[in-house]
């Protein structure tokens, strides 16, 4: 393969990594949200294969098959597990109807783009144009974790960061060094599964997984004592 | 040939392949739900059927109602007669802007609604707002997506456009991917498909575009029915023309229009038999969620244009 066809498949990806941050913002149900996260993890472990390829880092298709067996498949299931255990399927209301949400999506995707531009302009990389999105996605997930009231949607938005961050480590980098990322990838898996645990405390503290019910009650619950 | 004559030619075929192509899109639809239906020419018959019969119209039409079909035909087929479709590029060719082409399925929007509350009656106001509303949302996507295609070709043209995506080595576009899947979601939209309108429904409740023309009979109603089928036919050449225009002759040559022709037809079909799977495959989506389906597709369209000066423009 050509590196010019190398820098578009990775311009795609990158593309196809914006469309899934601004799916997952988009969902309503838990379900839908769940398999947009691990689509988000399959693209990024494509992403880093091709990469990989492009620049004969093999160091990368180790951190490749990493990711596709942690963010594709092992994290989207405990946190199915998770979702099936506690019967949440359905994100009630988000704080903002899902119209607006997707207007403020594409002004912080526009903000990112603009305050992106001149680091873009000095970088030699053939991945450069994909910071852009990746800062994007970064703030993408933040959007997320602040319009949602469900403790498990805040995690994926948490998660999703953290999927862009490697992804614009990719970018700007051609990927960490290995042992960073086995670290950072550990890191995330005992996250997960702490907030994993968390999430059946915060359901047998306050019945309930939305995190008004928990200011509520700290804030509160003295009083009604 | 002249190239005049091509001009006409495919103006024509236009206006006499839409029925057929509304017709295709119904045989496939009864086939994926095991049901033999009617063959293809079942909308040509019921359209000689209609204009064969009398007009009726209630005491209190006034001359919008009765002048409202012509223009609605008459918009949609000059719509449908200036974009290119076979040859790219017409003695017409300058007309065939995009943004004129909108307005004038604009216009016969705008008299299809003023007939649908022209008549006073409860359902055609009711389709006629829906309608409204529904085309508020859809425009400024469909617009948008356009745009991700002249950005590009620096033109709203046409024949411009095509020849731009003609021209240029074959590449990797997200961007163009992203403005292809807006555009579908609006061509379903704009022609009341499934997910978002029924056009076999006799439910009054639930129509839109038939809510609007419940109280045309006769040639008036045929001329509806033919401007819906030519804007069906209108929207699948124009998905082809901006997002696969290979095959699209330059010059009026027999075996150059034979060859576009036989590609037209193939690209049409697909598009249809697609549309036929997403009919079956879908169900028509409740009404509150139409506007969150038009603003996922404008969401769409937008990711195209930021992903056109993302990885595109400096690249």
């Amino acid at each position: 393969m050509s590196a010019a066809l190398i820098q578009q498949l990775v311009d795609g990806l990158a593309a196809l990594m914006l469309l899934t941050s601004f799916a997952l913002l988009a969902q309503h149900r838990m379900l839908s949200v769940l398999n947009w996260f691990a689509a988000q993890g399959v693209l990024l472990a494509v992403t880093a294969a091709v990469v990989a390829y492009g620049t004969d880092n093999n160091e990368l298709y180790i951190s490749a098959v990493m990711t596709f067996l942690l963010k594709g498949l092992l994290l989207p299931w405990l946190l199915w597990r998770v979702i099936r255990e506690l019967h949440v399927h359905r994100e009630v209301e988000p704080l903002m109807n899902t119209t607006l949400t997707m207007l403020v999506a594409l002004g912080v995707t526009l903000f990112a783009f603009h305050i992106i531009q001149p680091i873009e302009k000095i970088s030699q990389l053939m991945t450069r144009d994909s910071m852009a999105i990746a800062t994007a996605c970064v703030l993408l997930g933040m959007l997320m974790m602040i319009t949602r009231r469900k403790a498990i949607t805040q995690v994926v938005g948490f998660l999703a960061v953290e999927n862009s961050l490697f992804f614009a480590a990719i970018g700007s980098t051609n990927g960490m060094p290995l042992v960073v990322e086995i670290g950072i990838a550990f890191d995330v898996l005992i996250a997960a599964l702490i907030f994993g645990l968390f999430f059946f405390q915060i359901r047998d503290t306050f019945d309930s997984l939305e995190v008004d019910a928990m200011n509520a009650h700290l804030i509160h619950g003295d009083d009604e004592e | 040939m002249s190239s005049a004559f091509v001009q006409m030619l495919q103006a024509v075929l236009l206006l006499l392949l839409a029925p057929l192509a509304t017709g295709f899109v119904a045989t496939c639809k009864a086939r994926l739900q095991n049901r033999r239906g009617a063959d293809v020419m079942q909308p040509w018959r019921n359209l000689r059927k209609l204009f064969g019969k009398e007009v009726v119209m209630a005491a209190h039409a006034s001359w919008i109602f009765r002048t409202a079909p012509y223009v609605v035909f008459t918009a949609t087929v000059m719509a449908a007669s200036v974009g290119p479709a076979l040859l790219v590029d017409t003695p017409l060719s300058l007309t065939a802007d995009v943004i004129a082409l909108v307005a004038l399925l604009a216009l016969a929007r705008f008299f299809l609604a003023l007939a649908g509350m022209d008549i006073g009656t409860a359902f055609g106001g009711m389709g006629a707002s829906r309608e409204m509303t529904f085309a508020a949302l859809a425009e400024p996507a469909m617009l948008m997506s356009i745009f991700v295609l002249s950005l590009g070709a620096h033109s709203t043209n046409l024949t411009t456009m095509i020849n731009h995506t003609l021209n240029s080595p074959f590449a990797l576009h997200p961007s163009l991917a992203f403005a292809m899947v807006a555009m579908l979601m609006i061509a379903v939209a704009e022609n009341g498909r499934i997910p978002i309108d029924n056009p076999g429904t006799h439910l009054e409740l639930t129509m839109i575009h038939e809510a609007m023309i419940l109280e045309y009979s006769g040639r008036h109603l045929a001329l509806m029915e033919w401007a819906a089928m030519v804007k069906l036919m209108l929207f699948a050449t124009l998905i082809a023309d901006l997002f696969m225009p290979w095959g699209m002759t330059t010059d009026a040559s027999l075996v150059g229009v034979a060859v576009a022709f036989a590609l037209w037809i193939a690209k049409l079909a697909g598009l249809l038999l697609a549309l036929a799977v997403i009919e079956t495959s879908l169900a028509k989506l409740r009404l509150f969620e139409v506007p969150e389906y038009l603003s996922g597709a404008f969401v769409i369209a937008f990711l195209g244009l930021l992903s056109y000066y993302m990885l595109e423009v400096g690249a």
